[in-house]
């Protein structure tokens, strides 16, 4: 409210601070939520508040969850991957592959985020070079990558990573916050940065808003996207070094349906699937209630499919309620 | 029309140079009885891809499809065992694969809701529905009844039931889709959703129409397809529904909607089919199926895409005599 | 004569809009009744009412006499209105014949779609309206033109009594307005009630029998066309007497900064050169779909062209994207705001700062109170009228949007600024304000393009005008010579009076 007095007719940069926005957003609801769910654990399981515990059930969503970062990006700027899941798949038969050729475990990381950026670069291609839809190119690639790993494996698998690969899925950096949990916060952070505060990020809200009229405001649309294809295969490369070095082996069905929980992150975390909105703070809250959930699901010894039939009706009911209510 | 009926021919072609390719080292492989059993293994596909293909016509698309036929073929398997009897459990199936469609097209009706989202999220929630049907437990041959098993293969004039089945409704969606105002709405609410509520047209209660017609597709799929291989347990045709959206994307339906025909569809699951059919034959090992059609559909979209690039519009006529 | 549709009292209102409120409107048989208003009047609400799109909150529709209920388009078709929309409401992918047959296909004996019938039915409505146009060829391989004719000839097939045309003419050549003209003379002799809608008050004089004219959604009047005059037609369209009133100039032309030269496309414009002046405003006049556009949107990197020159201060300049042209100084205010300018769902301030992030952030980081205090400083300039900076562009007016969009082009402080038909649509009173402003930049030595196709605005605003007919340009003016006579002619290539 300094501008005042410019003239008669000024008019205020804002109405609400920022903060007053900020309570009443959907973030501010997600916090609830994960409030809600953390004291209802702690009520229904005596193991779910204990430092250890806890830790062990950050594991639950934080290599989805580093996707689901890259993803949001792309979701926000009218896009969509899914071949996330099918790129960890063909990253982890790279590693595999290298290992078995003999590398030692910095080429093994290397190779990993090398095969996850080839990976988007072609999905990048795909879409933004040739102008394809990005849901049949992912739907195709999706298939394509794993199908690859199943060519190379069939069904057998890779094992015997040497020991100190273990690090990078099973090590702490200290006390009992996960090299895994730690890496996910410094991304976290960077891609908050990138989304809010560069004008990298400003293109990507432009572009999902109205892809012609950025193009008409000088923004170099396809550039845009096929950055955002290469984050999200870079951030699936980094997730296929943790997720290999956590189980320790690679068999081609490995991290099946994760583009299901990523997707459900990332529309949880209040990105319009339709492009133009969504935060990173919305994202890390997200994976919080999905990790806690799955951790508490875990407690109470229900079954995996049954956390992914959950899973399912949330992704539906996130979208489907506010516009039962009519809020959107 | 034309292109696309130039589409079809090629595609046909292909499909005959690549059955040729094959039997010119494997002369067993064009034998009749052969071609009965490459043709009668693709009925499913080419049931479920029929049904995709409407649904895309309409400018959505139905992952949903496998979980929808291993449910409806978990619950066939389980009225079986029932006793219900068999004609009973053809028209459970259909009704129960319509109802399961019917869900994704009421939430794309009358909540907006994208249809890549909707599926994504039934897709697991059908699948794990057969869990909580059964705690995961199978339902296997011993367990079910002959009648049950015997219908898909039951040879009628050369050919099984299965494949009857297929050929019957081919020839049924082939009338709806061309001589049909039901039909010829699915084209114009993908072709230019704008204009078809100008034509009197409601968009969204077509969608949902084609949503449950993909639905009861499957769900007579799920009972063919676990009454002839005689299992039902909750992974039945895992990842089947990326086959299908593969056979409609190669048989030159526009993902964008509002261009596609049945034979398209039906030629495009028959290409996947021959395929899958002949790499044993050949010697290749089946896992290479994936990554097979994983290029098909890159490839064929890319193909359409080219195929269907807006022109400029033509401003500059022929240099007029001054 | 009683009409034989007749509405009463028909209210529709949006989220923040009364798009009707209380109107009234009678046609009748052979008769045709034109829809009078700028935009905004409500014209387009009532069309869709009229169709069955829009359902009225109150008030009653009566055909011959019956309260009747459209609930929806069927509905009204089935009650025989039909309409000849001004977008294209047809389908690419379908055959001639089903486009007009598509909803009412004659059936045969198993109730299945008669293929034959559709096809000579087709056939015989196409010749009726004088068109051998095939009916199995594919809607999208048509041009413009014949696909007028095709939705012609599907309103015709109805059967229907009533015939809305709204603004038919807007895409036609001048050949195929009248046979648009004799189509709707025989329309009048079989008796049908026609709504024609225009904006070109030579048309409204020339086939309508009646008016009725409708202001800001309320009815104001309506008559018989003979009883009254142009000047009193547009006093109710408006509310006040106008005379279109410009800027007076005074224009200090300085040296040349836009050179364009050899300039061609291979389908779109041919051989285009011009020099552009500072402190300039050059018109560019044509029909819709001379090409003007075009030529703009090449300048701006949107398309690119085979081959020529661009030059700005002297230098040679490649634009091969939108960045590149921004880079060079040239700025493009497009046509279709909604689409191409405005960004809606983003607030204000990130609409205009967005072609200058560069320029207020640092390496790559955004800085808020640089964005806002660039936002504020033109905002202000252009008198924006808007609750705050922070509110999303979508819920300001048109005109307002508009304004918006200017000022995020300005404050990439461009050399040559190009306004593509930039009052379409908007208020009068914004109007004014942008012929204002615009006169305001180029005396500040800013170069200026206008494309319009208003000839009152072309003539009032520009020291130079272009014309352009088949995407090349067919005459230059200045001073005295430009006279709307010879706009007209070199546009439509019509030879130069004996």
């Amino acid at each position: 409210m300094t501008q005042q007095t410019h003239t008669a007719r000024a008019i205020p940069d804002r109405l609400q601070s920022p903060a007053a926005r900020a309570l009443r957003s959907w973030e501010s609801i997600l916090v609830a939520v994960a409030i809600a769910i953390f004291v209802t654990n702690s009520f229904t399981s005596p193991y779910f508040l204990n430092a250890w515990n806890l830790s062990d059930a950050t594991f639950n969503f934080t290599e989805k969850a580093m996707i689901a970062l890259a993803m949001a990006l792309l979701i926000i700027s009218g896009e969509i991957d899914l071949s996330v899941a099918s790129i960890i798949a063909l990253a982890s038969t790279a590693m595999g592959l290298a290992m078995q050729a003999g590398a030692d475990v910095p080429i093994l990381v290397l190779v990993g985020i090398g095969a996850g950026l080839l990976c988007g670069a072609f999905n990048g291609f795909l879409v933004a070079g040739l102008g394809l839809p990005s849901i049949v190119v992912t739907i195709g690639t999706m298939s394509l990558f794993r199908g690859i790993a199943y060519i190379v494996l069939g069904d057998r698998a890779f094992t015997g990573y040497p020991p100190g690969f273990a690090y990078f899925g099973q090590g702490y950096v200290w006390w009992v916050f996960s090299f895994e949990l730690v890496l996910f916060t410094v991304l976290a952070v960077i891609y908050w940065a990138l989304l809010h505060r560069s004008s990298f990020g400003r293109a990507v809200y432009a572009i999902g808003n109205n892809a012609t009229a950025a193009q008409f405001s000088g923004i170099r649309v396809a550039r845009v996207k096929f950055i955002l294809f290469l984050l999200t295969g870079l951030m699936s490369g980094i997730a296929a070094v943790c997720l290999t070095s956590r189980l320790g082996s690679t068999r081609p069905s490995i991290a099946t349906g994760f583009e299901l929980e990523v997707v459900t992150m990332v529309v949880l975390g209040g990105v319009n699937i339709l492009g133009g909105s969504g935060s990173i703070p919305g994202i890390v809250l997200a994976a919080l209630i999905i990790g806690m959930v799955t951790f508490g699901f875990g407690l109470l010894n229900v079954p995996g499919i049954v956390m992914s039939i959950f899973l399912g009706a949330l992704l539906i009911s996130v979208i489907a309620l506010p516009r039962l209510f009519g809020k959107r | 029309m034309n292109i696309l009926k130039n589409r079809d021919v090629l595609l046909a072609f292909a499909i005959v140079l690549l059955i040729g390719g094959v039997a010119a080292r494997f002369p067993a492989f064009v034998r009749p009885g052969n071609l009965v059993n490459v043709f009668n293994d693709t009925s499913p596909l080419i049931l479920l891809a029929i049904g995709q293909m409407i649904v895309i016509l309409t400018k959505c698309i139905d992952l949903s499809v496998a979980a929808n036929l291993a449910l409806c073929g978990m619950a066939a398997a389980l009225l079986n065992g029932m006793g219900v009897p068999l004609p009973l459990i053809l028209i459970a199936v259909v009704l129960m694969g319509g109802a399961l469609g019917a869900v994704n097209g009421l939430l794309v009706w009358k909540l907006g809701i994208p249809a890549i989202v909707v599926t994504l999220g039934t897709m697991t929630i059908y699948r794990g529905t057969i869990f909580l049907m059964t705690g995961g437990a199978w339902v296997n041959a011993h367990q079910m009844s002959a009648a049950f098993k015997a219908l898909p293969r039951t040879v009628l004039l050369g050919l099984p039931v299965m494949s009857w089945i297929a050929l019957a409704v081919i020839a049924l969606f082939f009338v709806i889709l061309t001589r049909t105002p039901l039909g010829r709405s699915f084209y114009a609410v993908g072709g230019n959703p704008h204009a078809a509520v100008y034509t009197g047209i409601d968009v969204g209660r077509t969608q949902c129409i084609a949503f449950v017609i993909s639905g009861a597709l499957a769900g007579l799929t799920g009972y063919l397809w676990v009454a002839r291989y005689a299992v039902a347990y909750v992974d039945v045709a895992a990842g089947f529904e990326l086959q299908v959206v593969a056979a409609c994307v190669i048989g030159g339906i526009a993902i964008a909607g509002g261009a596609g025909s049945v034979i398209g569809a039906v030629l495009g699951a028959l290409f996947l089919g021959v395929i899958n059919n002949a790499l044993p034959v050949i010697g290749i090992s089946p896992f290479w199926q994936m990554a097979i059609s994983g290029s098909a559909i890159v490839i064929a979209v890319a193909l359409n895409a080219t195929q269907n690039r807006p022109k400029g519009r033509i401003i500059l006529k022929e240099v007029e005599p001054a | 004569m009683k009409p034989i549709l007749s509405l009463r009292g028909i209210s529709k209102s949006f989220p923040g809009v009364k798009a009707l409120q209380n109107v009234q409107l009678d046609l009748y048989p052979g008769q045709v009744t034109a829809l009078i208003g700028e935009n905004g009047a409500g014209k387009s609400t009532t069309v869709k009412v009229l169709t069955g799109i829009y359902q009225p909150e109150s008030g009653a529709i009566t055909l011959d006499g019956q309260d009747v209920q459209f609930a929806n388009a069927q509905a009204a078709t089935d009650a025989g209105v039909t309409a000849i929309h001004q977008e294209t409401v047809l389908f690419d992918e379908l055959s001639v014949a089903e486009n007009i047959w598509l909803g009412h296909a004659p059936r045969n004996r198993f109730g299945l779609i008669d293929r034959r019938a559709m096809r000579n039915g087709a056939r015989d409505l196409l010749a009726g309206i004088g068109s051998t146009l095939d009916p199995d060829l594919r809607l999208g391989d048509l041009g413009i033109a014949s696909k007028h004719l095709v939705a012609i000839a599907r309103a015709l097939s109805t059967d229907a009594r009533v015939v809305v045309l709204d603004e038919p003419t807007a895409a036609l050549s001048h050949k195929e307005i009248h046979e648009l003209y004799d189509l709707v003379e025989t329309l009048k002799t079989q008796g049908k009630a026609i709504l024609f809608i225009s904006h070109k008050f030579d048309e409204i004089f020339r086939i309508a029998d009646r008016y009725t004219v409708f202001r800001d959604g309320q009815f104001v009047g309506e008559g018989l066309m003979h009883e009254i005059g142009e000047t009193a037609l547009v006093r109710m369209m408006v509310g006040r007497s106008v005379d279109q009133i410009f800027p007076t100039r005074t224009s200090k032309i300085g040296p040349p900064v836009l050179t364009v030269a050899g300039y061609d496309h291979p389908t779109e414009f041919a051989d285009i050169r011009f020099t552009l002046h500072e402190g300039e405003i050059l018109g560019f006049y044509g029909l819709v779909g001379a090409g003007r556009s075009e030529v703009m949107q090449a300048l701006f990197g949107i398309t690119t062209p085979s081959k020529g020159a661009v030059r700005i201060d002297d230098k040679v300049r490649v634009i091969r994207s939108t960045h590149d042209a921004i880079a060079a100084g040239i700025v493009y205010v497009p046509e279709d705001r909604g689409r191409q300018g405005a960004i809606r769902g983003l607030p204000i301030f990130q609409n205009i700062t967005l072609p200058s992030l560069a320029r207020v952030g640092r390496n790559g980081f955004l800085r808020m109170a640089e964005e806002f205090k660039l936002a504020r400083d033109y905002t202000q300039r252009l008198d924006l009228r808007a609750a705050s900076l922070d509110q999303e562009l979508g819920l300001l007016s048109g005109g307002n949007q508009q304004k918006v969009v200017i000022a995020k082009w300005l404050a990439t402080k461009p050399r040559v600024i190009i306004l593509d038909e930039p009052t379409k649509g908007i208020d009068i009173g914004s109007k004014a304000a942008v012929h204002e402003f615009m006169a305001e930049l180029a005396a500040e030595g800013l170069a200026v393009i206008m494309v319009s196709s208003e000839i009152p605005e072309v003539l009032g605003m520009s020291d130079r005008v272009i014309v352009m007919r088949e995407g090349r340009i067919v005459d230059e003016v200045t001073g005295d010579a430009m006279t709307p006579e010879r706009l007209v002619r070199a546009a439509a290539g019509i030879a130069e009076a004996a």
